[in-house]
């Protein structure tokens, strides 16, 4: 475990610390953690999504990707950045998910299309012991991990709550793994970290926060989640209320254009209405956000996007 | 729509190989293919995935379609940003500042070398380099060719390996620094804020021009003393895979990175090469087949994009891949860094010109005087590695061009009805979206990316798409470990 106990705090409290996150930080925790990564590995898998999730995810630098790699998680399947593929990929997986049943992470990222018996998404094939191949559909894999796992975490807004894919138009039945989980009667306990891509430290920080709970639930509470099944570490204040142009709002200083200086209200910006702490956590290892930039756009709620669109209308 | 294969692989036999999924792409790409005496003698490409773009953009404000259609993919967002927004300059008829289309330049350019490095190191190098025996980087395949197998000489083998798996964590960093790049007047990566229709957001100011330079500095750094380098040294392992691979030959591009204010020029220039010819680019003569795709005309044939139809139908008989079939004059084109370094034919870095000569005793000044060795799996990611440096050089110059505290936006008027078509090249290829507008909504949006450039299905003639051909004559010695498959699908960056 070479994850350092500053780094660790950086990645929890963006400088801000509350109990949760002291608890967190403990360092048992970061003791548990590598034993955490040793005894509940993670099958991350996809189905309607743009790879955003896991490309965001490599832009962590509290840990940095290459420590949460080699060191943090044990990533046995991800269809981007695992060696193996085809067949052998996919066996692997199966073979994982039944050695650790009850105790792997599932990640799911991209939203589960149910129209068509799911073949809006085929994921992978196997083959059975007459040698013939059959394809397996995002809504079978889901189907058949999600109850073995210890924990399911829906990555991004897409599997959270549908998102890009079940927007308005959808003709596929995107659904969100909530639904898809109360339609099934599935009971593993399910984590969502939003985000039209989310943040890598909410990623982690979420992974770590979950470890730390199932090795010891007693010293670390599952973290507080809110009615959108998001930990409130992360999502618990809105960006408005924090924005540094805050006090041009107040005083009706709106940017005429995007150039101009001014609150972005009436551009569209979406922070109102938006929980986040990209406000003060910033984007890209600190350098930008979307706010400063141009306009919030209100990518991890649930009515993203089509509650939060036109993007560029003010609400 | 199971089907049985032929286990033992004896000599005459044609042995089905299904790869389901074909990782370390981004999407659900599956490839089967029929080897015969160990080589590839035909090809199927299997796109698994459907979102519906098409539809879930149909009566949205036109300016809310940079947003979406960058969910297309996580990897090149910009590009997708890219070509709506020159749709939407091209429909709203509004002119980007100067400064507007360099700093667009800037951020397409940074994340040009985010996905470069990307894809060489992180998707396509586990190819190659043997990674340490843990997850994610086993299992891997028993007999994976690598680079520990192809040098006999165990201490050179370990040595070379390390040197490869170093700059593979190494790259890590690299990428990130580059997405810090985009991020800088971008706002955020991936999904970036900053361009919209009419320019971008952000005024550069001069510090953050200074830090984009900063890391800028470092990334070129990585560019020329190790990317490049890896590349030819990999090459030189890799001999066979020089003439492996070739394909149709046929490349198309529609240029990239605008030079002038009104588009003219561009740093890659448009250009198709067709049966041993260079000629100019016409967009009429694009058209996009379905025969073999999950897709419903409601006419027989082609159609030109700007009449394009997007009704799915996952049981339509005889079809077997979501991605529809375009073709330029009839022809399958291949795009991606080959096709714009063909097609442009820029003078190859220094690097590259040393090594070239010392490694392979070639003379090369230009890409073009690769010959035939362009054509081929090692070809196409030495044009890709080529393609950073060259890209690097131009940013070099925007850095010098971006003016400090200048506009770099026209706020556009949405007109009630209009069209217009975004050209433009993502890292893996050529690009279009084409954006129609009525009562000021969209009515019609239709994207042509690479993956449908490259890894389409059987047209109407029943032409193989470009990477279905350019599997054909793959070898495949060891039919448990069809190792070049998938190093030939990863070349092209699908
Ligand atoms: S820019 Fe957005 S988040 Fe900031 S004050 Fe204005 S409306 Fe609120
Ligand atoms: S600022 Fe808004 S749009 Fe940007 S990442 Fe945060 S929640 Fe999403």
């Amino acid at each position: 475990m070479s994850l350092s106990r500053r780094e660790f705090v950086k990645l929890c409290s963006a400088g801000v610390a509350g109990l949760s996150i002291s608890r967190m930080c403990h360092p048992g925790v970061l003791h548990a953690m590598t034993e955490g990564a040793k005894k509940a590995p993670v099958l991350w898998v996809q189905g309607q999504g743009c790879t955003g999730c896991s490309v965001s995810l490599l832009n962590s630098v509290h840990p940095r990707i290459k420590e949460i790699l080699l060191d943090v998680i044990s990533l046995e399947f991800h269809p981007t950045v695992m060696g193996s593929e085809g067949t052998l990929a996919v066996e692997h997986m199966y073979a994982v998910a039944d050695k650790f049943k009850g105790n792997f992470f599932l990640l799911v990222e991209g939203a589960i299309p149910t129209a068509k018996e799911g073949r809006y998404c085929i994921v992978g094939e196997t083959t059975d012991a007459k040698g013939h191949h059959k394809e397996i559909t995002m809504m079978e894999l889901v189907r058949e991990l999600a109850p073995k796992a210890l924990a399911t975490v829906g990555i991004g807004t897409c599997s959270a709550y549908g998102g890009i894919p079940a927007a308005r138009g959808n003709v596929t039945g995107a659904t969100s793994l909530k639904d898809f989980f109360e339609h099934e009667k599935i009971k593993t306990l399910l984590v969502n970290v939003p985000g039209c891509p989310p943040h890598p430290d909410w990623m982690v920080g979420t992974l770590v926060a979950a470890w730390s709970h199932v090795l010891n639930p007693k010293e670390h509470p599952l973290p507080e989640l809110d009615d959108s099944g998001r930990p409130m570490l992360f999502y618990g204040e809105n960006i408005h209320e924090n924005c540094p142009y805050v006090e041009l709002y107040d005083k009706a200083q709106f940017a005429p254009t995007f150039t101009k200086p001014g609150c972005k209200a009436e551009l569209g910006c979406k922070g109102p209405s938006t929980y986040a702490d990209c406000f003060k956590r910033r984007w890209n290892n600190g350098i930008n956000w979307c706010v400063e930039n141009a306009v919030c756009i209100g990518c991890v709620e649930p009515d993203f996007p089509d509650g939060k669109s036109p993007f560029y209308v003010a609400e | 729509m199971s089907q049985a294969t032929t286990p033992h692989g004896g000599a005459g036999d044609t042995v089905r190989i299904p790869i389901d999924p074909v990782t370390r792409i981004e999407g659900h790409l599956k490839v089967e293919v029929e080897v015969k005496d160990g080589v590839v003698v035909d090809a199927r490409c299997y796109g698994g995935m459907f979102r519906g773009f098409e539809q879930i953009l149909r009566g949205r404000d036109p300016r809310d379609s940079s947003q979406i259609v960058q969910r297309i993919c996580g990897v090149c967002p910009t590009a997708h940003c890219t070509a709506s927004v020159m749709a939407q300059d091209a429909a709203f008829g509004v002119k980007t500042p100067t400064n507007g289309r360099i700093v667009r330049n800037l951020i397409f350019g940074a994340n040009y070398l985010q996905s470069h490095i990307l894809h060489f190191y992180h998707l396509a190098a586990l190819d190659y380099v043997k990674g340490p025996d843990v997850a994610p980087f086993v299992p891997r395949y028993t007999n994976a060719d690598l680079i520990t197998d192809r040098i006999k000489d165990k201490t050179k083998a370990d040595s070379t390996n390390k040197y490869g798996l170093d700059q593979y964590l190494k790259a890590l960093e690299v990428r990130r620094i580059c997405h810090e790049m985009v991020a800088m007047f971008g706002g955020r990566m991936p999904h970036v804020q900053g361009m919209v229709g009419g320019g971008t957001t952000q005024i550069p100011t001069a510090e953050r021009i200074a830090d984009y330079a900063a890391r800028f500095k470092e990334v070129l750094k990585f560019v020329t003393d190790e990317y490049l380098p890896l590349i030819y040294t990999l090459g030189s392992v890799y001999t066979d895979l020089f003439a492996t691979g070739v394909g149709y030959k046929n490349v198309i591009s529609f240029g990239v990175f605008p030079l002038d204010d009104d588009g003219k020029t561009s740093l890659h220039k448009p250009g198709v090469y067709i049966d041993g010819k260079d000629e100019p680019f016409d967009p009429k003569l694009i058209k996009e087949y379905v025969k073999y795709s999950f897709f419903d005309y409601s006419k027989p044939g082609g159609l030109h994009y700007s009449e394009g139809e997007t009704n799915p139908n996952p049981d339509k008989a005889g079809a077997y891949s979501f991605v529809k079939a375009p073709r330029y004059k009839d022809k399958p084109c291949e795009a991606g860094p080959l096709a714009r370094m063909w097609i442009t034919n820029p003078a190859i870095s220094p690097v590259g010109q040393k090594l070239l000569k010392e490694l392979y005793g070639i003379e090369a000044k230009n890409f073009r005087d690769l010959g035939d060795k362009a054509f081929s799996i090692m070809g196409r990611h030495v044009a890709r590695a080529e393609e950073t440096y060259f890209v690097a050089q131009a940013i070099e110059k925007w850095l010098k061009e971006v003016k400090p505290e200048a506009e770099t936006y026209a706020k556009p008027e949405i007109p009630d009805s209009a069209e217009g078509t975004g050209f433009t090249e993502a890292p893996r290829g050529s690009l279009l979206h084409y954006l129609k507008i009525k009562d000021k909504k969209i009515d019609n949006y239709q994207v042509v990316s690479a993956t449908l450039w490259n890894c389409n299905p059987r047209d109407d003639m029943g032409q193989r798409g470009p990477v279905e051909q350019a599997l054909i004559g793959v070898p495949v010695p060891d039919i448990k470990n069809p190792v070049n498959v998938g190093r030939l699908i990863r070349a092209f960056d699908p």
